[in-house]
């Protein structure tokens, strides 16, 4: 991926590209928002909604941020910072769905 | 890998040469972005277990913000993303005008931001939604009677994330305003534009909050019709 001194200039065609892409997503994520999928899945809206969000920061990341062409020390920083972030939200997560009680309800309908 | 460091423009003399001191510099600024990104994941995660819980209130709570307002944020942040993309693409080859250009424009993008951002906030307080300070008192017409504890958890959420999300694009505001005046007198050159290019790491990353932030607020509660 780098050249010169390992340094890579992103070609500002890739730019317009990955803008199209996270219109298009944009696009995508507002027209499916306007139907209510529980129907079909109960959590299906929510699940195509981060799917897509996942997927517009990762073109972000990858090409804006330029960790595609990033030196390997780099990569393996933001995957790390990534993997963190994971387990926290995982093992928290795990953690309340396995005690009930709190958060309390509220105002029940 | 030239010994000659000494003299090259904008080296510092603790680095050894221009490609070690670009790579320090992207390197610490990931490591502050990830100390921000678990802190906009300790929020998310709120989130994620009031809306388990509530999950009627936040739809509700959701269909009160303007998806036509949101939206515009959106795309008007993803242009800027893109504007700030080109800025570090001018100061690497060195065209001192269109980084200036590209830099302005990425600034006055993020004041539109914020400036939509404001109307909505002045709207919620206009209609008693802010939920705190003794503001809180929706009417029931806007917000059926039964949602009103639910939703004021929403609310809490909605202006806590996006309120703090806000002061990050003021504090990016404040970044490209010192870049402008920088790249104007010309301080930056093919060789050297590390601020260029980590000032933007940071303005990515802010938007890459708010494309999680738009779907779980403003399109949660948008297959919701009528009030």
């Amino acid at each position: 991926m780098s050249e010169n001194t390992g340094h890579h200039i992103v070609s500002p065609r890739i730019y317009v590209a990955i803008f199209s892409a996270l219109m298009v997503f944009t696009a995508i994520t507002v027209a499916v928002a306007r139907f209510d999928l529980a129907s079909i899945w109960g959590p299906l809206n929510i699940i195509v909604a981060m799917t897509v969000a996942t997927i517009k920061a990762t073109l972000v990341i990858l090409y804006f941020m330029h960790v595609r062409y990033s030196s390997k020390l780099t990569q393996v920083i933001v995957i790390a910072g990534l993997f963190w972030l994971v387990i926290m939200l995982v093992l928290t997560i795990a953690d309340y769905m396995a005690r009930s009680g709190w958060p309390t309800p509220l105002g029940q309908v | 890998m030239a010994d000659s460091h000494v003299t090259e423009y904008g080296l510092a003399h603790h680095f050894s040469s221009m490609e070690q001191q670009r790579e320090a510099g992207t390197i610490g600024m990931w490591i502050f972005l990830l100390t921000e990104l678990m802190f906009f994941g300790g929020m998310f995660l709120v989130y994620t277990i009031f809306r388990t819980t509530y999950p009627a209130g936040f739809e509700q709570g959701s269909h009160l913000l303007s998806v036509q307002l949101g939206g515009l944020n959106t795309v008007v942040l993803i242009v800027s993303s893109v504007t700030m993309a080109m800025a570090v693409y001018y100061s690497q080859i060195g065209e001192r005008k269109k980084l200036v250009g590209m830099l302005t424009v990425t600034l006055v993008l993020g004041l539109v931001f914020l400036v939509v951002k404001y109307f909505e906030y002045r709207e919620k307080f206009e209609h008693h939604l802010f939920p705190a300070m003794g503001f809180y008192a929706p009417d029931a017409e806007h917000l059926a009677v039964q949602y009103h504890q639910q939703v004021r958890v929403f609310l809490w959420i909605y202006f806590a994330m996006t309120g703090l999300h806000a002061l990050h694009m003021i504090i990016g505001a404040g970044m490209l305003l010192i870049l402008i005046l920088m790249a104007h007198k010309g301080r930056f050159t093919t060789s050297y534009n590390s601020p260029v290019e980590i000032c933007g790491l940071y303005w990515h990353f802010v938007d890459i909050v708010w494309i999680f932030l738009f779907p779980l607020l403003y399109l949660t509660g948008y297959h919701l019709t009528g009030h």
